[in-house]
């Protein structure tokens, strides 16, 4: 995993709740049997739309998505972190985020930031009113504001995901450096445990 | 010391190590890189034990593809079981696949089991179904276990007191590769739905009126111990069916303590302990109920004989109103929900204040992980016995295993299906979520038994509602949603 510790660019203002993981990346494109190929399927239904946030020119290259409550809901498929991935999204700031896909976005290094509703209103309506807007979201000061201005917010994260994020550290490899413990708790587990071998 | 709940339980049991040793750790491995000590302290990941790891077509390819960069094996395929369920036809499966896409998804899959060495219940085995129905099937489900798979469903195990929950495919590899993963440990949700219910409500019912009460996200960050009378005199299979949809309250699991009545489910079952080990089993599983004083970080009480038929209207699978309701109006909603009210119904295509008994249907499926049981299948068939769907209406009955499949047609509710003019088809998730070609045409109209009423989920521009197997098999005869009770009488 690369490093990550700031984005900054163009906000994209997705005025929505309950965004869920179907909207991002339709089942039908989950067939692939790569991580990458499925920006140009992100938001398909949606972007049929030709008034729809993601197909305004202003908007394009933006760095970062804005959005409202439980964001990513639904189906724990990771491709939807892979899909924003590809539409050049690094960093979603919203109200709140579902479970499973906040994890995706780690493993992925997409950053999640959660902010009050009244701080959402205020990035909502200064992108829609000026898309040039430049926001920058600081992963070691945890903290996001807007470029050449004076408004910035703190965010919380886990701490141990930020240190990962900083260095881009692989998971399991330190996963694995528990070796001896995961050895021992194996050695406790009760032989009438189930398991699938020669099933 | 206040008691533990269930999940304390099992949670404790299956900790590797906490987060201070982490950081120690980790501090001495990087020798001083690491610049902030203290920024560790706050950390709340912990290293859990998986017992089992289920895995499927779809969301496995990537982390084989990971292990083999790396040069890693899967630590233990003995814990790990495969199958092959999202994207397999129905119908037809000795010709070749319809879909290159798909069959090529299946046959690494196939590679993959043969390569790292893991038990694969393959299209043609009669124990392969989806995931979350031959676990339970084949007894791999058990109480105080740990279970994951790259699946948001994966909650269905949780009806037997088992963590169990869905994860994304990096940790997929993460399973794989340590047979640990990385979680913070989620708050408690005591759901206790008391009472006895009335008679035409089923599981279904009582899983929308929760998500019905406690909202689409209302769940996050939280495990939901359902309890209750309700819960209780449910049987296994009703359990599964709320457990579940816990993910779509937002939850990360749903658990229900285990009984006798999950014992004599499991009892006999091939993968469930014999003889002395099921003594000893039983022992254990009976010490994993949550203590009389333990406490929940938030209780949610729901009276069981309030609780009426389900159907929902909208999107997202918390805009559900009664049989005997109305499409709500938008005008009248408070103002902050207005327009994702007005969205819903756009995109279903219905009108303000519509009876919800005078939405006529196009497709009716039933199955799916969420109501793909035999049970469930029993339950339709005898709403359905006798009678005819109505006119141009097609509806499918996909059994949820090629077991449920076989005992559906030693029972003869294949027949009774089939005689009402159902499709009888082979078992998968098929249109539950519209990877394989079962899918909803454009504007169709779906009642079924899944768990997800998405934009899109069946099928592009495809509207569904979701119901009950009983309500799903009375809407396909009457052609439009109508109370069972009428249908049956």
């Amino acid at each position: 995993m690369k490093a990550v510790s700031t984005v900054r660019g163009r906000a994209v203002p997705l005025d929505r709740s309950n965004v869920d993981t179907d909207q991002i990346i339709p089942a039908k494109h989950l067939k692939r049997i790569e991580r990458t190929g499925y920006g140009e399927f992100a938001f398909e239904a949606w972007r049929r739309d030709p008034d729809f946030v993601l197909n305004q020119p202003q908007y394009a290259d933006a760095a970062i998505m804005l959005t409202r409550e439980n964001f990513g809901s639904g189906s724990s498929r990771e491709h939807a972190v892979w899909a924003l991935d590809g539409l050049g999204i690094r960093a979603v700031v919203g109200v709140g985020f579902a479970d499973i896909f906040r994890s995706n976005c780690f493993q992925g290094g997409m950053l999640t930031v959660e902010l009050p509703s009244e701080d959402i209103d205020h990035l909502m309506n200064l992108t829609a009113e000026r898309p040039e807007t430049v926001i920058e979201v600081n992963l070691e000061d945890q903290k996001v504001s807007v470029v050449g201005g004076s408004w910035h917010r703190s965010f919380e994260i886990d701490p141990f995901r930020k240190y990962r994020l900083m260095r881009g550290l692989d998971d399991i490899s330190m996963t694995l450096e528990y070796g001896p413990d995961i050895d021992s708790h194996e050695s406790a587990r009760p032989d009438w445990m189930p398991t699938a071998s020669l099933v | 010391m206040s008691g533990r709940t269930l999940l304390d339980k099992i949670w404790k049991s299956h900790v590797i190590h906490s987060p201070l040793q982490e950081a120690a750790r980790i501090d001495a491995l990087t020798e001083g890189e690491m610049a902030d000590h203290e920024d560790l302290l706050g950390e709340r990941q912990e290293m859990l034990y998986i017992d089992l790891h289920l895995i499927h077509e779809v969301t496995s390819p990537q982390a084989f593809e990971g292990l083999r960069q790396a040069g890693r094996r899967v630590r233990r395929p003995d814990l790990t079981l495969a199958t092959v369920d999202h994207n397999v036809p129905t119908i037809d499966r000795d010709l070749p696949n319809p879909d290159p896409l798909s069959a090529t998804q299946i046959e690494v899959l196939r590679r993959n089991a043969e390569e790292f060495e893991i038990t694969l219940f393959d299209i043609f085995d009669s124990r392969q179904g989806i995931v979350h129905i031959i676990g339970p099937e084949q007894g791999f489900t058990q109480p105080g276990m740990t279970i994951v798979c790259g699946d948001s469903h994966t909650s269905t195990h949780g009806a037997f007191g088992s963590l169990a929950f869905g994860i994304g495919t990096s940790e997929v590899e993460h399973v794989m590769a340590t047979q640990t993963l990385r979680q913070s440990k989620p708050k408690t949700m005591s759901v206790e739905v008391t009472g006895e219910l009335g008679p035409g409500v089923t599981a279904k019912d009582v899983i929308l009126a929760i998500i019905n009460r406690i909202g689409v996200h209302g769940g996050i960050g939280h495990v939901i111990e359902y309890r209750g009378q309700v819960i209780e005199d449910l049987s296994m299979e009703g359990r599964m069916t709320i457990c579940n949809m816990s993910i779509e309250a937002g939850a990360r699991a749903g658990l229900v303590a285990p009984d006798e009545k999950t014992f004599l489910y499991m009892k006999g079952r091939p993968q469930v302990p014999k003889g002395e080990d099921w003594d000893r089993a039983i022992e254990y599983w009976r010490s994993l109920p949550t203590d009389s004083d333990a406490v929940f970080d938030r209780v949610i009480v729901i009276d069981g004989t309030s609780i009426v038929p389900f159907v929902t209207w909208g999107t997202n699978p918390a805009q559900s109103v009664s049989v005997d309701g109305h499409v709500p109006d938008p005008a009248q909603a408070p103002e902050e929900q207005r327009e994702a009210i007005q969205r819903a119904l756009t995109y279903m295509d219905l009108a303000p204040g519509t009876p919800v008994r005078d939405i006529s249907i196009d497709r009716v499926f039933i199955g799916s992980c969420t109501n793909g049981r035999i049970e469930d299948l029993r339950a339709a068939a005898g709403v359905v016995k006798g009678k005819r769907i109505a006119n141009g209406v097609t509806a499918m009955v996909v059994p949820g295993s090629g077991l449920v499949k076989i005992q559906a047609e030693d029972e003869g509710l294949a027949e009774v299906f089939t005689d009402a003019g159902f499709e009888w088809r082979d078992a998968g998730c098929s249109m539950c979520l519209g990877m394989n070609p079962d899918i909803l045409a454009p504007g169709e109209r779906s009642a079924s038994t899944s768990n997800r009423n998405f934009e899109g989920r069946q099928g592009p521009g495809g509207r569904t509602h979701l119901v009950s197997p009983e309500m799903a098999a009375a809407a396909a005869i009457a052609g439009h949603f109508t109370d069972l009770r009428e249908v049956m009488a």
